[in-house]
């Protein structure tokens, strides 16, 4: 597999920011009460990753092995203040609503973690792809989480997209059921973890379905080959 | 050893430099952008509750602060934006507070006629909780607008309530808590603005060209 291949593969299936590494959990389950803010959140975290990475790579020859740590939170911090900034400026009211989570990417572990466990050691451009797919990783999950919570909590997808995308948007919005009382428990935190928890069971039972899949074929040579032994 | 502490100690201030000069660089672009997002803000919620054809003045550049602990909420200073027409008063709209949001703050801003009759209120900031409480928000539900061209006598005070108390108001079915504050909010507000009218329009501007940005800065 080459190199970008193995990339994609980890960061959005095999490796998963939020699914297998459990990293940025905080930010995740506080945002994702509706699809648009996962996606609002996603974005930024993907852009201070593939930023971050990027930096890290190329002066990765420049730090010296015992200051690298200060020296990533510095590079990190800096990505998501501006990102923080240019979202307050062009973004104005999906600032408003992400809130004080802009600020809480720079706890999302699965950034400094990206940095010291690839882009410290690789060269940019996997380095910046490895921030691409980490973050689309990542950003999945948050729209999905958000998805799930957003249509059994409101009935609707797509609610305030005309924040993030403009007044073109108001139209995307999907009524798929319309409720006077809101099922609280999707809403609320609580209803963020149950959601977590069973895309995880799922991913995992998929794993375990490839594998057996995978399995299959080989079982059957197995079986041949000891027949004609005997 | 000290020699690599020096050029450690070096490298990471030079990493500090450059960090924050991008910041710096960001922020000399974006923050008029960001200036000029939070004046349009402010201009749509003084505008929704505010009719802009009671008043030809800029009502964001004509303002006065007070101070009034018992019915503004807290010891926080608060702008009160002046409506004009003509010169002669017309509105004010105040910013007030209550501590007794289901979970903390309830910042809101109150539009009040010169006759004492409410012309529109709008929760500023909250944590009220989602799917309940905040049905307080114009973009959730309409029922902030039932405070409009209710006022404040002698005789209606137990009428300024929720139902449940009694009084005027709907609460929302599970969330009593979160309108009860907003309901006394507002009426500690009118209750602020009654007899004090004159003495605000009359107060000093310090929302005029030359202090915005002082008070931009805060």
């Amino acid at each position: 597999m080459s190199e970008y291949k193995t990339l994609s593969h980890q960061g959005l299936w095999k490796n998963n920011a939020a699914l297998v590494q459990l990293l940025g959990l905080c930010p995740l389950l506080a945002v994702t009460g509706t699809l648009i803010n996962g996606l609002g959140l996603g974005l930024a975290t993907t852009l201070v990753l593939i930023g971050s990475n990027t930096t890290v790579s190329l002066v990765r020859n420049w730090v010296p092995n015992e200051i690298r740590i200060p020296i990533f939170v510095m590079i990190i911090a800096a990505f998501v203040t501006i990102v923080q900034l240019l979202m307050n400026a062009f973004t104005f009211n999906l600032y408003q609503s992400l809130g004080i989570f802009i600020p809480l990417i720079v706890t999302n572990c699965a950034i400094i973690g990206r940095a010291e466990a690839y882009a410290s050691k690789n060269p940019i451009k996997f380095a910046a792809f490895d921030g691409l797919m980490m973050g689309i990783g990542f950003s999945m999950v948050l729209i999905l989480l958000g998805a799930m919570r957003e249509l059994l909590g409101y009935g609707t997808l797509f609610v305030g997209a005309e924040f993030l995308l403009g007044d073109w948007a108001r139209s995307l919005l999907i009524t798929v059921f319309q409720t006077e009382h809101n099922f609280l428990l999707a809403i609320l935190p609580p209803g963020a973890f149950i959601g977590m928890g069973l895309l995880i069971a799922l991913k995992n039972t998929l794993d375990k379905r490839f594998q057996e899949l995978a399995r299959a074929p080989e079982k059957v040579v197995e079986r041949a080959r000891v027949t004609a032994e005997n | 050893m000290t020699k690599s502490m020096q050029k450690n100690g070096l490298i990471l201030a030079a990493f500090a430099l450059v960090t924050t000069g991008l910041i710096a660089i960001t922020d000399v672009f974006t923050s008029p952008v960001i200036q000029q997002q939070q004046r349009n803000e402010l201009q749509k919620t003084l505008n929704s509750i505010i009719p802009p054809d009671w008043h030809d003045n800029d009502l964001e550049h004509d303002c006065t602060r007070v101070i009034a602990p018992e019915l503004l909420g807290n010891a926080e200073e608060k702008t009160v934006y002046r409506a004009r027409l003509n010169g002669q008063p017309q509105a004010l709209a105040i910013e007030t507070m209550t501590p007794n949001g289901y979970s903390g703050d309830i910042s809101l801003i109150v539009g009040v006629d010169i006759a004492g009759n409410v012309s529109g209120v709008r929760v500023l900031q909250h944590r009220e909780t989602p799917g309940l409480g905040d049905k307080i928000e114009r973009r959730i539900s309409d029922w902030i607008l039932s405070f409009n061209g209710k006022s404040l006598t002698q005789e209606n005070h137990k009428n300024w309530a929720v139902r449940k108390d009694g009084g005027d108001f709907d609460q929302f079915t599970g969330a009593t808590i979160t309108p009860r504050a907003v309901v006394n909010a507002v009426k500690n507000t009118l209750e602020f603005v009654a007899g004090r009218q004159e003495a605000l329009f009359l107060a000093d501007n310090q929302c005029g060209p030359q202090s915005m940005s002082e008070s931009e800065h805060e």
